[in-house]
Formats: C-alpha cells, sequence, structure tokens
C-alpha cells in the first residue's frame, strides 16, 4: 500500500505544480481560474488519498467544504472578473509599482491642495464656482476610484 | 483471501487510476493552446479522477457514514464542475479568449450572428414605427 500511496502522492503532486504553472502563466484571468480549479480538485484528491492511507474519517467534511468553496470561486471570477483592463495580464516589476505609486501620491497632493484651495480660490475666481466644482468633480472621482477599489 | 484484501486491492488500482488522471488534467491544463481546451482538461479528466480516488477511499474506509458523505462530495462535484466551466467557456466567448481556428465546429457564432441581425430588424422596425406614428399604429394591428 505504502508504495501505491507514493505514487499516488507524486502524481497529484505534479499535477498541483503543473496547475500552480498554468496559473502563472495564464495569458488571461479564466485560464488561472481554470488552473485554481484544477489546483482546488487535486487538493481534494490529496487529502481523499491520506485518508485512504491512514483509514481516518474526519477529514472527509474537509473534501466536501473544499468541492463546494472551488465552484463559488471560479464562477465568481468568470462572472466578475473575466474582463480585465489591458496591461493587468501580467505581474508587474518593481519599478512599474513605484511609478504608479508616485503618480498615485502626486495625484493625493494635488486633491489635497485643491481641498485647500476655496479659500484662496475665492479671490481669484470668485464669479464661477460652478465651473470650478466641474472641474475639480472628476479629478476626485479618479482618485479616490482606485483607492477604494485596492483597499 | 477475503474480502478485505480484495477491496484494499481494488482500492489500490482506483488510487493509481485517479491520481493518473489529476497527472493528466495537469498536463493538459500547462499544455492544451486555448482556454477551451484547457477547460476540457480541468473538467472531465479531472472529475473522474476525483471519483475514482473517492471511490478507492470508500473502499479502504468500508463505513456507511463515510460513503455517505464522499456520494454527496461526488454529487457536488458533478453538479459544480458543468456550472463553472459553463460559466468560464461563456466569459472566454465574450471576450473573444476563444480561437476559431482551433474549434472543428463552431455553431455559437452563426447563431449570435442570426440574433444579432434579428434585433438589428427589430430596433429598425421599433424606431420606424416610433418616428412614423400612423404607419406605427397599423403595423401591429396587421
Amino acid at each position: 500500500m505504502i508504495v501505491v500511496v507514493l505514487i499516488c502522492a507524486v502524481l497529484l503532486a505534479a499535477a498541483a505544480t503543473l496547475a500552480v504553472v498554468r496559473a502563472e502563466k495564464g495569458p488571461s484571468m479564466l485560464d488561472r481560474t481554470i488552473a485554481l480549479d484544477v489546483f482546488t480538485t487535486t487538493l481534494v484528491g490529496t487529502i481523499a488519498l491520506e485518508a485512504a492511507w491512514s483509514r481516518r474519517t474526519e477529514t472527509i467534511p474537509i473534501l466536501v467544504v473544499l468541492s463546494l468553496v472551488g465552484f463559488v470561486g471560479s464562477v465568481t471570477i468568470a462572472r466578475f472578473a473575466s474582463v480585465e483592463p489591458e496591461g493587468e495580464r501580467r505581474i508587474k516589476t518593481r519599478e512599474e509599482i513605484a511609478a504608479e505609486e508616485a503618480e498615485r501620491l502626486a495625484a493625493e497632493d494635488d486633491e489635497r491642495d485643491k481641498a485647500a484651495d476655496p479659500e484662496h480660490g475665492a479671490e481669484h475666481e470668485p464669479d464661477d464656482p460652478a465651473e470650478a466644482d466641474a472641474a475639480a468633480a472628476p479629478e476626485v472621482d479618479g482618485t479616490t476610484g482606485p483607492e477604494e477599489a485596492r483597499s | 483471501m477475503s474480502w478485505t484484501v480484495v477491496a484494499d486491492v481494488v482500492a489500490a488500482i482506483f488510487l493509481l487510476c485517479g491520481a493518473f488522471l489529476a497527472f493528466a488534467a495537469g498536463v493538459g491544463v500547462v499544455r492544451f493552446p486555448d482556454l477551451l481546451a484547457r477547460m476540457h482538461a480541468a473538467t472531465k479528466p479531472q472529475v473522474l479522477g476525483l471519483i475514482l480516488v473517492l471511490i478507492a477511499l470508500a473502499l479502504r474506509l468500508r463505513s456507511w457514514s463515510a460513503v455517505g458523505m464522499l456520494v454527496l462530495v461526488v454529487i457536488f462535484q458533478l453538479m459544480t464542475s458543468p456550472v463553472a466551466a459553463h460559466m468560464v467557456g461563456r466569459a472566454g466567448y465574450r471576450t473573444g479568449k476563444v480561437r476559431p481556428d482551433l474549434l472543428v465546429l463552431d455553431d455559437l457564432t452563426a447563431d449570435q450572428e442570426a440574433a444579432d441581425r434579428e434585433k438589428d430588424e427589430a430596433d429598425r422596425d421599433a424606431a420606424r414605427a416610433a418616428s412614423d406614428p400612423p404607419a406605427g399604429g397599423n403595423a401591429p394591428r396587421e
């Protein structure tokens, strides 16, 4: 029995590794979803293998939970995250993240300056507050939107 | 040779087959060229492999309560993996990740085009009816 279990463990470990490879390479979000699905099912198989080896029944509820949870994840991604913006298909490099972070901080500074402006801005732009609001509104949306999405 | 030994041997064979099918699914997910082919690898051999492993587990445990739970796992897997595959395939088709040159038969594109044409004609009729009230009033009655 031990030989059989070892062979099976090696096969399942290889399957899980290949699934992770696809999740890393996957050109699109959906490929990664499929890979994670395969990984979850392999995990179920591995836990079942362990239970078959040691003849224990306590781990079987884990199998039930895993077989349900993996499904929820893949359906959610397929439904809500299948359309992805260009350029987000790969993991960003450190420099790109630093550049984006600097851009975000600059935008936040701008916003803070604008929020502090009204007392000063009232002096040189007293005639048209509606236009100033309209100009400020998209700026506020543009900076708070990604912020919320990230947190 | 009692039946427990036979059950253990059968369980070992099923474990090997199931693990091999799971491995085949992993290889397919890495090596297949496009989304639908990968989805095929992820749903069909994977589920069969899982079912074989669970049958082996049931043969090893030989208790009815465990078998009930394992049947539950198999039922969930059989119910959920087609739904997940359908959702992934639908999303992949709509976002253009299906390679038409790899398809042997593509029914969906033709049907989709026919449906789009019908919808366009219906929209045009509705627009004509809205722009021309007397004709629009007569058309539904005929």
